[in-house]
């Protein structure tokens, strides 16, 4: 702009004016450049804890397989770390934790798959109405709660009708568990199911189908993908439970395939070593990040591979 | 994608499933059950049994949900007073109260919300408005869904290494704020983001036409009509964070307590743990106390999940 | 009367209630007093000891409500390792101090002192709807739990006895107890087989043990006695016959080799505050009845004296 400055007379009212609105362009672009450096470093923070996770996991597990081979800790089979002789194997921990996600896993596929298809094709609205958020209110109950229903109610409930020897058991943690991640299956299941476009089963009534027909061989094939990553998802939200299965399934590393025993998941296995109050820098202390690498790798990837089917398969109507 | 507990309604917010589509359900005719003459009474059988198997599922979640809540009222009613509110955990069940663990609670979501707001809703803000359009931002967002799904536990372990050790905080509330800020940090963000999404780029419009900047479109325009959405999330968000006992009961450990905290550097114990502690206890008096413990916890989420759905119906905007 | 006003009278009314608690201080008891006494006091160690100390703690804050105490329970040896660096004021311990955590309490400058509280008679424990066990000798405790045990069966213990599996329950390696018991056993300290279950928390022991007919585990006898309809407790027999665990037989030495002494340690830096000072004093005082009341064995008084001796000398210290 032309300077309008006539050296040694007042600026006239117009020139104020036209610099108050320069100065004030001026701090309203400062003040954008403030907040979104703000901003910026705001959105930093959810990097930083990514790198956070990874960096810790991954050094203190280094420094653990410096003195425990990778070998004995992949498929050593029995996991005593806190014992002489002490022994790395983390198998024990990886079966317990997939014997109490299996059973969990069981029940929430039955019990969610059913009761989405009820609900996105049998059910009048203002049953849907009343039952959904029903079923949302059971995926918010905190996981301590669970574990002292499955302690106090369907513990003594199994035993009283299955031969269990311990009070401690997976069967109880894993039904527990698997009525708390039944609502994330069912309603995912249900969005895949609703998403299946009209027509197609328009087309499969006018055929005379009747709605168990049109549910399941129609509507359910078609959301397969979304089923199936729902399932995936629920599996990895069991596999990372703590509570349920610190209060119910036991504390004994334990390689077996039988419900009816005690077992310890890794998440279980943490939560022992870390109210132990072991310090840093022993062995034993890190095998809290080693057990946790494993199970931050086992989840992700889970979670990977729950979202990439649904990118692949899902069919785009 | 959020995997964890869901507070109520938002597993649909952030599914990824639901994300890529928008169909509304099926509204259709009901089909005639059973009166074409070329409906084998088999398949007119089968179909009325799996409508009833289907039913039996959505029964028994519904009947699970009522055994526990009949469970925890039975046990904890009779030991649910005053003076169970007021008072400190003692050996003996009769005199047990869960006043340090309220009040921990109260101090370790109030901190919680004092980062986790700030930090949440800028990056939210910084994603939907200002971000372009880069591989680099992608990545980010990927990588905010990816940490929704992290097990709890984990961020304990970050928790406990970071600021517990290395950054010797010790097991003090602020450890424990920073902790649970991690935790509920993704899903902050993403109901904001949601909530952003939601204001009509119409009102983004007018803003520019009218001459101002992208920042002042985001103050004077945009988190104005989001603000609700974003409370009611947040919330959302801090309940989940007072449900949750594992990262806690990481940096807080199982400890005896006779105070409350008055500082942020002081140890500290929330709900959950206390609940876990007294579950472990097998003297019979203790699960009375524990259900007790749980009544409580309950009514602290169901306070807080229906302040959040109030604020969510009263402010929802049509657009 | 729509649901969301329900739902923000309800939702409100909470909070408020909370709110309005804090600005309220709880009827602390009927030695209510205007202590001026401030402070924190941090105890953690032995989950063995923690009963007493946690008696100890309740009963001082009702006559010193000002003075924070937090006591911890991460095992004698996770106590030992923050009493060794300054981190807690008091360690409980149920068993003596090693020399190897002298050492290092003395590269880091602490200086503490040793106090007796009370006596334990470490408990061999089973199932209530066990029936053929009723004394068990030293020799067969140590072939159950020696390391590399390959006794499985009761039957393998002795002939006449069932079949049938049997399933350990003992503490971690962290405890006191599990160092006590390795050592009077099998005589060698730590040395124990490791497929059994191994936890922290007495409960969980408790708990288990209760639940499972073919249980045997052992821990501290105040344990025991808070849940004796759950457990069943087995007597010992080191060559003179079977002995339960009982005060007369624990005061008298008979109860043995499971008869220990738990302590405190003090860290006598933290001595120079009055709290911490007043705090031990408490415990000393109270020990006889809290001791009994939480189940253990109280130590005949003139040890609670020796006690206090200890004490005094310590706080004389730093001011001479």
């Amino acid at each position: 702009m032309a300077s309008l400055n006539r050296p040694g007379q007042p600026k006239s009212g117009f020139l104020q004016s036209v610099e108050a609105r320069r100065n004030a362009r001026r701090w309203v672009r400062a003040e954008q450049s403030v907040i979104v450096i703000l901003l910026v470093a705001a959105t930093f923070v959810s990097v930083l804890t990514t790198i956070g996770i990874i960096v810790t996991l991954i050094k203190e597990s280094f420094g653990f397989f410096q003195d425990v081979s990778v070998w004995e800790f992949i498929t050593g089979t029995k996991w005593a770390p806190l014992f002489e002789p002490q022994s790395f194997g983390v198998l024990p921990l990886i079966g317990g934790t997939l014997l109490a996600a299996g059973i969990a896993g069981i029940v929430a596929l039955t019990l969610g798959l059913g009761a989405a298809i009820y609900l996105s094709e049998y059910a009048p609205d203002r049953v849907r109405r009343i039952i959904k958020p029903i079923l949302e209110v059971l995926a918010g109950i905190p996981t301590v709660v669970y574990g002292f229903f499955a302690l106090s109610f369907v513990t003594p409930l199994l035993q009283s009708f299955l031969p269990i020897p311990v009070i401690f058991n997976v069967l109880s943690a894993g039904i527990v568990m698997g009525l708390m991640i039944m609502p994330m299956v069912s309603t995912l299941s249900e969005d895949a199911m609703v998403a299946v476009p009209r027509p197609l089963r328009d087309a499969a009534y006018a055929l005379g189908a009747t709605r168990f027909e049109v549910a399941v061989k129609v509507v359910v094939p078609a959301a397969l993908p979304g089923i199936v990553a729902s399932f995936i998802l629920a599996l990895s939200r069991a596999i990372g439970e703590t509570l349920i299965v610190t209060i119910a399934a036991g504390a004994t590393p334990n390689l077996t395939l039988n419900p009816l025993e005690s077992i310890q998941t890794m998440t279980a296995y943490i939560v022992q070593v870390s109210l132990g109050e072991t310090p840093q820098g022993t062995l034993v202390f890190k095998t809290i990040f080693a057990v946790g690498l494993v199970l931050f790798l086992m989840t992700l990837a889970m979670n990977i591979a729950g979202r990439w089917i649904v990118r692949r398969y899902t069919e785009r109507y | 994608m959020e995997h964890h507990q869901a507070p109520l309604g938002s597993a649909r917010v952030t599914s990824p499933i639901a994300a890529s589509v928008t169909r509304p359900r099926y509204s259709g005719p009901t089909p005639p059950s059973g009166s074409a003459a070329t409906r084998s009474p088999w398949r007119r059988w089968r179909d009325r049994f799996f409508f009833l198997l289907f039913f039996a599922s959505v029964a028994i979640g519904i009947l699970g949900l009522a055994a526990l809540v009949i469970d925890v009222l039975t046990d904890g009613l009779g030991a649910l007073d005053f003076s169970f509110i007021n008072s400190y955990p003692s050996r003996h069940p009769g005199e047990s109260g869960i006043r340090a663990a309220l009040f921990g609670t109260i101090w370790i979501t109030l901190g919680t919300a004092a980062f986790a707001i700030p930090i949440g809703v800028a990056t939210a803000i910084y994603l939907e408005e200002f971000a372009p359009d880069h591989w680099a931002t992608r990545l980010v967002q990927l990588n905010i869904a990816n940490l929704a799904g992290v097990p709890s536990i984990i961020y304990g372990i970050l928790g406990l290494a970071l600021f517990v050790q290395a950054l010797s905080l010790d097991r003090s509330v602020l450890a424990g704020s920073l902790t649970m800020t991690l935790l509920i940090l993704p899903i902050v963000i993403i109901v904001s983001q949601e909530a952003i999404k939601a204001v009509p780029n119409e009102f983004r419009d007018a803003a520019f036409a009218l001459g101002a900047n992208r920042w002042q479109v985001v103050k004077m325009v945009v988190l104005p009509q989001a603000i609700p959405g974003i409370m009611s999330g947040i919330i959302l968000a801090l309940s989940r964070a007072v449900g949750e006992a594992a990262p806690m009961l990481m940096i807080s450990s199982l400890v005896f307590l006779t105070f409350i905290p008055t500082s942020p550097g002081d140890r500290f114990t929330v709900l959950p743990v206390q609940i876990f502690n007294w579950v472990s206890l097998p003297q019979p008096g203790f699960q009375a106390v524990a259900s007790a413990g749980i009544i409580v916890l309950l009514a602290v989420l169901l306070s807080m999940n229906s302040v959040a759905i109030w604020i969510r119906n009263r402010y929802q905007k049509r657009y | 009367m729509p649901t969301r006003y329900v739902a923000l009278a309800l939702g409100i009314t909470l909070i408020a209630g909370i709110v309005a608690l804090g600005l309220n201080e709880p009827d602390t008891s009927i030695l209510a007093t205007d202590s001026p006494l401030t402070g924190t006091i941090e105890i953690d160690g032995s989950s063995t000891v923690f009963p007493i100390s946690q008696a100890v703690a309740e009963e001082f804050r009702k006559v010193h409500p000002a003075v924070q105490v937090a006591v911890g329970v991460s095992g004698t040896g996770g106590g030992f390792k923050r009493f060794v660096v300054g981190e807690t004021h008091i360690s409980n311990a149920s068993r003596a101090i090693k020399p190897s955590e002298i050492d290092k309490a003395a590269e880091n400058g602490i200086e503490f002192i040793e106090i007796a509280v009370g006596f334990d008679g470490l408990s061999i424990i089973a199932n209530p709807s066990n029936g053929f066990l009723e004394c068990v000798t030293t020799q067969e405790l140590r072939a159950i739990w020696e390391p590399g045990s390959d006794l499985h069966r009761w039957s393998d213990v002795r002939p006449e006895f069932p079949d049938g599996k049997f399933r350990l329950y003992g503490p971690d390696t962290d405890s006191g107890t599990f160092d006590y018991f390795t050592e009077a056993i099998m005589e060698h300290e730590d040395a124990s087989r490791s497929d059994y279950t191994a936890s922290a928390d007495d409960n969980v022991l408790i708990r288990g043990v209760g639940g499972d007919k073919n249980a045997l585990g052992y821990f501290g006898f105040a344990f025991y006695s808070s849940a004796p309809h759950l457990l069943k407790l087995i007597a010992v027999d080191s060559g003179s016959g079977c002995i339960y665990p009982s005060a007369e037989t624990i005061n008298n030495g008979t109860y043995s080799p499971l008869a220990r002494p738990m302590f405190i340690y003090v860290n006598t830096a933290a001595l120079e505050r009055v709290e911490v000072v007043e705090f031990v004093n408490f415990y000393l005082d109270n020990a006889t009845q809290l001791v009994t009341e939480v189940g253990y064995v109280p130590l005949p008084v003139e040890l609670y004296d020796e006690g206090r001796t200890e004490l005094n000398g310590a706080i004389g210290e730093p001011t001479s």
